[in-house]
């Protein structure tokens, strides 16, 4: 489904030339769960925003079911991300002094859905993440487990066939990331496809596969027993 | 999509209340202005119209002298004479009435009271150019304007001022300082005119005894004409300066040594004014619209700038540059739309209070409040699109990670 042959990702320019991935190629089936790990500046969220079409590579080619996301105007990236792809980040990225349910409908703003309709599907989705009595809740009135699952709700409330995770545990404690894991694994076991990136092993074995990227090159690739 | 962006607008403005409030103050000023110039201006002038209606829009005002500014130049010109009001009358067949009218102030003294006004000297004629009845007694005889008899017919104000509310001042004897006067009529109340003169506060007297008695000359320097029903003003007053003309010996090429004036004129005096001020205070407005424009566009650079990660965001679910430059355009547009609302109804507040204070006739026009409720909302459209434009064109990788 997805398919990167010798991405680069470059910045500046001359003397100054940063060259933050080396030439990535990388094959990722749907409905696969894929880890993505490596030390700290080796690309790791570069290559995520890369896949999720936040920004653009320097070189290379990015397939999507044979579509050429490379070809696509800003306009049609922006529809490749409304209806395909959902993204979780580390710190949250909630809408501030926004309740929840508002936060999880503004996906549904942009499909172009009516209030009724948005806010039940909202209120499900925020229910399959266990905080359907949080709803009225402001970002700053939960804590950072719940508000992660606010914005899994979010990701996860067009129904998207790719979820895009830049470190979801990050800002959580031990028993918090494992929570947002499973559900996370949930998805995946529904045939949602999830990138992720992590620097944790025991977060990384959720993955069926784990990427290991070093200074902007993929350095080995596992594969874990489902 | 739009609707949303409506609600959105509000709760963001609802957010920063005050900083918004205080952004909008330049529109609300601006288009208050507007409303209340426009409004008040329109109501005067109707005023004006009216109460020169009232007047006589069929009134001639002949004056000897070009003009009546404070040159003084009719004083070196040439009076006007009783035999030129006798003329008028029998010669020119549009005149429906005419009288002279010589001013002066003086006081009037009955029995311990006193109380000074305006005398005029006046024919019957006065009358109804002035189209002013009599609320008791009855106008001057023939006999006693030939003569120039001492007589005289009351206004309103006099009588209240000299005499008791139970007592008929017809019959009686006034004192004009040092002559006294049979009180032989009394008017009707006309209440104040205009520019809020009481016009009920004179004593009429034969022109003949003006002159005698209280001028010591026969000049004149005001004759009044009504001209009749469906006759074109301009017709009588042509006819009028050919007579004057011919009486006065001006040869022709030289130009009058009198004029003949109509209210209307005046009128259209006014309304040049009025127009003119307008134009000024449209001036002024503009003006504070722009500045109340520039003042929404650098609040709303400013919130695009502290909302960067929240554009980042909503690029990232998938918002398109369009989507984000229509928000943030519809936020200025309600900011500078809720201004120009506030300022139309302290506009109407203003105009409702100026319109009472100073007893001009209220008009409230609905197209210059709908003129300028589109007019605010376009200020914010002009004003909006470069920070609108500022945060559609973020890039969403950059917007997410600004700090
Ligand atoms: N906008 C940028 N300009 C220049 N260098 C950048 C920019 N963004 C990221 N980098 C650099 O790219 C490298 C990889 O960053 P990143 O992908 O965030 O690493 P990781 O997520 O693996 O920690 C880092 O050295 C970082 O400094
Ligand atoms: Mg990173």
């Amino acid at each position: 489904m997805i398919r990167l042959e010798k991405v680069t990702k470059f910045y500046g320019r001359g003397e100054g030339e940063t060259r933050v991935l080396k030439g990535i190629d990388l094959e990722i089936k749907s409905g696969e769960f894929v880890a993505i790990m490596g030390p700290s500046g080796s690309g790791k969220s570069t290559l995520l925003n890369i896949l999720g079409a936040l920004d653009v590579p320097s070189g290379g080619n990015y397939y999507f079911s044979d579509t050429d996301i490379r070809a696509l105007t800003k306009e049609q990236l922006a529809l490749f991300r409304r209806y395909i792809l959902g993204f979780v980040f580390q710190g949250f990225n909630l809408l501030k002094k926004t309740s929840a349910l508002e936060n999880v409908e503004m996906p549904l703003i942009y499909l172009g859905m009516k209030a009724k309709a948005r806010k039940q599907q909202a209120i499900e989705a925020l229910t399959s993440v266990g905080l359907e009595d949080r709803i009225a809740y402001e970002p700053g009135q939960l804590s950072g487990g719940q508000q992660q699952r606010v914005a899994i709700a979010r990701a996860m409330v067009t129904h998207p066939k790719v979820l895009i995770a830049d470190e979801p545990t990050g800002n959580l404690d031990t028993k918090r990331g494992h929570e947002i894991m499973q559900l996370i694994k949930n998805f995946n076991a529904e045939g949602i496809t999830v990138i992720m990136v992590t620097h944790e092993k025991d977060i990384a074995a959720y993955a069926s596969r784990t990427i290991y990227l070093r200074d902007g090159m993929i350095e080995k690739e596992s594969n874990h027993a489902v | 999509m739009l609707f949303n962006a409506f609600l959105q607008a509000l709760r963001e403005i609802r957010r920063n209340l005050m900083r918004s409030l205080l952004t909008a103050t330049g529109i609300v000023i601006g288009i208050a202005s507007v409303i209340a110039m426009v409004n008040i201006g329109k109501g005067a002038s109707e005023s004006i119209t009216q109460s020169i209606s009232q007047l006589g829009s069929n009134t001639l005002y002949i004056i000897p002298g070009q003009e009546r500014g404070p040159g003084s130049q009719s004083v070196m010109v040439k009076a006007f004479k009783m035999k030129d009001v006798e003329v008028l009358k029998e010669s020119i067949t549009t005149l429906k009435a005419i009288s002279p009218s010589e001013s002066t102030t003086m006081t009037v003294l009955y029995k311990d009271k006193n109380h000074q006004c305006s005398i005029r000297g006046i024919d019957n004629g006065y009358f109804d150019v002035q189209n002013w009845a009599l609320k008791a007694g009855r106008n001057f005889e023939n006999s006693e304007l030939r003569t120039g008899q001492n007589v005289c017919v009351l206004g309103q104000t006099v009588i209240k001022e000299l005499f008791a509310s139970d007592e008929s001042p017809i019959g009686k004897k006034v004192r004009l300082e040092n002559f006294s006067c049979d009180v032989v009529g009394v008017l009707e109340a006309k209440g104040a005119n205009t520019f809020g003169m009481d016009q009920d506060d004179l004593v009429l007297v034969p022109i003949k005894m003006f002159q005698r008695r209280i001028s010591g000359n026969d000049n004149l320097h005001l004759i009044m004409a009504a001209v009749k029903e469906n006759i074109p003003l301009e017709e009588a007053k042509l006819q009028i300066q050919r007579l004057m003309r011919e009486r006065r010996h001006i040869k022709t090429g030289e130009e009058d040594n009198f004029s003949v004036r109509s209210m209307t004129a005046l009128l259209d005096t006014i309304t040049q004014i009025t127009s003119m001020l307008t134009v000024m205070l449209g001036a002024v407005a503009a003006i504070s619209l722009v500045v109340g424009g520039i003042g929404i566009m650098n609040i709303m650079l400013v919130s695009v700038t502290e909302r960067t990660r929240e554009i980042g965001i909503r690029m990232a679910v998938g918002a398109m540059a369009q989507d984000i430059l229509v928000q943030f355009l519809i936020e200025a547009v309600v900011l500078s739309g809720i201004g120009g609302i506030v300022g139309i109804i302290m506009g109407m507040a203003i105009t409702v209070g100026v319109s009472v204070a100073m007893d001009i006739t209220l008009v409230i026009d609905p197209s210059i409040t709908m003129i300028a409720l589109l007019f605010s909302m376009l200020i914010g459209i002009v004003f909006g699109i470069i920070p609108a434009r500022k945060a559609a064109n973020m890039n969403p990788i950059d917007a997410l990670r600004y700090e």
